[in-house]
């Protein structure tokens, strides 16, 4: 999107801005996600450890998008990125914007997420350039090993729990196994950022993640699905139709309200 | 329909809030074995970081004094003084003792 | 949040004279009623009727404020608001277990709330239309909710009154985020005015009626007071409300909708209309716009998390299973 007609402008801060805005929007909408739980969830205990779930990633996001103001220097603020903004500048991974579904949905989706932001903010935190960046990574990561732990744990207590609870787990998997490609590969924006140091490769974290997920599937009896054609696209805009509802509620107010202060 | 549910067992939580004290038990909650207890007990009692360590224990592990035997358990121990130091004589000049 | 004190509740008591002179005695010096120890059945059951029927505020109340989670004008405002939802969630928690150690589990609570035959706070039963009822509720629903709670920090039940001094600690920036949020609109465009006013409008009245009916209506509340699990009368408090209120909507340039309304110099207190008490009693009796769909809501919760808490057990017990020893004894 920046890449061409932006040469005047420092090539590298563009291409940062835009790597690091996957990142922001994947924390914003499965924040966002998991805020719609509350006052919904199986039991108190959980409707509390959801919300602080989705605070950590909202924590995140606002740490990101204020960080992405001063890297784009324009004087957008975290609120002008997270709200305003049309559904095809979302850079977001298909897998976060995932809707909740039971209990087994969610937690499946916590886990893959988990366990793959869990090694790359550890990564980010030691190796990237950017100082400011490694001091969100070193907070996140601390957050992030908690929701590994805490979605792993009930992984394996719906995948070896009921009949009932199996099959929904097994059925939870099977639905975004397929999504969770998306996380590893490397946008062009993504692949300069590597290239400058700023960010780590996020595909050679795949083995970890894997090893994570196995481990947790033999103890849960889940069989990780064949996947044939992962599913991608958000990177570059590309959403799955539930985004768009998701948009018109997190966008509402700015968009009814224009250019106010709250 | 909670008929037929089986109820989650309740435990109790204690929390350290920070090194040197005791862990102070803080209230209950439900959860189906320890390791959720503990989880559960993170997301609902150390919100406000109120603590760096956490016990669980559940409720029904827990033995207690019966109140109707609070006078001959406790009401004997109130008069015996010579525990305590004020009941010993020191003169002034010997000093702090 | 709130606890509507008392609706219907029984609190006659078969014991002898002297057991409940006794009690009384303990009572009148202040000390603390800890669970094992004995209690008239009154008090247990009143305790065990507030204590739930609060709780169940706390859990319901999650509903109205949680409508508008998902589209608050701004991440502080979103990440203030889930905050302070879950915190309601909390304080629902150590609520339940306070009640629980009066020998009523929180499944047999949960099934009162949803068969209709345990009451909650009317408040909750009014719809969310605007952003700006979520600074009315945090500003009016839980500044009454703080009067009546600081003095049940109190109360003669030990688990009780250590439950609501946590909430109570706890509670202490969801005032302030409700009057934040009307501050910030009453300062505003003329339309982000009128949409406090308009909260305001709504809310104003339903916050009175959260003290509960006048003291002369009110058929239990001697006996509550005398056994200190009630520590002022409803109007009482509906007055100190009131008085707190008042110059926080005229510092921020809003009207509250009494024309009635005037500061009395000889009482120092405000003078007030009365209160619609047909409206309130027509929503305590599940008649709001909202009750039906509130406990529509938690039911669908408890009934969808069934089986999540099912497959909690049924593993738990395949572990036991599994391992004969509790890992706790190794620790």
């Amino acid at each position: 999107m920046a890449t061409a007609q932006a040469r005047a402008a420092p090539a590298g801060d563009d291409a940062a801005f835009r790597a690091l805005l996957e990142i922001a929007d994947d924390c914003l909408i499965l924040g966002h996600r998991l805020s719609e739980w509350c006052g919904h969830a199986p039991s108190l205990e959980e409707d509390l450890a959801l919300a602080n779930m989705g605070l950590d990633l909202l924590g995140q996001a606002r740490a990101l998008y204020a960080h992405l103001g001063e890297i784009e220097g324009k004087g957008r603020s975290e609120d002008d990125l997270a709200f305003l903004r049309r559904e095809r500048d979302y850079v977001n991974c298909l897998l976060v914007e995932r809707k909740n579904g039971d209990f087994a949905v969610t937690m499946a989706r916590q886990l893959y997420f988990a366990a793959f932001m869990q090694p790359f903010w550890r990564a980010v935190a030691a190796t990237s350039t950017d100082a400011a960046l490694a001091g969100i990574a070193a907070k996140a990561e601390k957050e992030m090993a908690y929701h590994l732990r805490h979605a792993g744990e009930w992984v394996i207590r719906l995948g070896d729990g009921t009949e009932e609870s199996a099959a929904r787990m097994q059925a939870a998997v099977d639905e975004l196994h397929r999504y969770t490609g998306e996380m590893f590969l490397a946008s062009p924006a993504r692949a300069r950022a590597i290239a400058d140091g700023l960010l780590p490769d996020a595909g050679s974290l795949r083995p970890e993640w894997e090893r994570t997920i196995a481990t947790v599937f033999a103890e849960a009896d889940l069989t990780a699905p064949e996947v044939r054609s992962a599913q991608k696209g958000g990177r570059d805009g590309i959403h799955g139709e539930d985004m768009g509802h998701l948009l018109a509620e997190l966008q509402f107010m700015q968009r009814a309200y224009p250019g106010q202060a709250w | 329909m909670t008929s037929t549910e089986h109820a989650t067992p309740l435990w109790e939580v204690f929390i350290r809030p920070r090194n040197g004290l005791h862990h102070r038990h803080v209230g209950s909650l439900h959860a189906a074995d320890s390791a959720l207890a503990l989880q559960a007990a993170r997301d609902v009692y150390t919100r406000r970081g109120e603590g760096n360590s956490i016990w669980v224990v559940r409720s029904s592990e827990i033995a207690a004094s019966d109140p109707s035997f609070a006078e001959p358990m406790f009401e004997p121990a109130d008069d015996k003084i010579y525990r305590h130091p004020t009941f010993y004589d020191i003169p002034d000049e010997v000093g702090h003792m | 949040m709130y606890s509507q004190g008392l609706i219907g509740a029984d609190s006659s008591t078969t014991e002898s004279e002297e057991f409940l002179a006794l009690f009384q005695a303990r009572i009148d010096r202040e000390e603390k009623i800890e669970p094992n120890d004995p209690m008239p059945e009154g008090y247990r059951r009143t305790l065990v009727r507030q204590i739930g029927q609060h709780a169940h505020s706390e859990i319901v109340g999650m509903l109205p404020e949680g409508n508008w989670i998902t589209r608050a004008p701004s991440l502080r405002r979103k990440i203030a608001l889930l905050a302070k939802v879950q915190d309601e969630g909390g304080h629902g928690l150590y609520l339940y277990s306070a009640a629980e150690t009066l020998g009523v589990s929180r499944e047999q609570m949960t099934a009162e709330l949803l068969s209709g035959k345990a009451k909650y706070s009317s408040i909750f039963n009014y719809p969310t239309l605007t952003w700006a009822d979520i600074g009315a509720i945090g500003w009016l629903v839980d500044g009454a909710a703080i009067m009546n709670q600081i003095p049940l920090c109190r109360c003669s039940y030990g688990p009780y009154a250590r439950a609501m001094i946590r909430v109570c600690k706890e509670e202490s920036f969801h005032q302030r985020q409700g009057y934040e949020i009307m501050m910030a609109l009453a300062r505003g465009s003329d339309e982000q005015k009128e949409m406090a006013q308009d909260a305001l409008n709504r809310w104003w009245w339903p916050s009175l009626m959260m003290f509960g009916p006048h003291d002369s209506e009110s058929a239990h509340g001697e006996q509550s007071m005398a056994w200190k699990i009630k520590r002022f009368s409803n109007d009482e408090l509906r007055q100190k409300f009131i008085t707190a209120t008042v110059p926080q909507a005229e510092f921020i340039g809003l009207t509250v909708p009494d024309p009635e309304l005037k500061w009395n110099e000889e009482t120092k207190l405000y003078d007030h209309g009365e209160i619609d008490w047909a409206e309130f009693k027509a929503v305590v009796s599940g008649n709001g716009m909202m009750n039906r769909d509130r406990i529509r809501d938690r039911t669908k919760a408890h009934d969808d998390g069934a089986w999540v808490r099912e497959a909690a057990l049924a593993h738990a017990a395949k572990r036991a299973a599994r391992q004969p020893i509790p890992q706790e004894a190794a620790e």
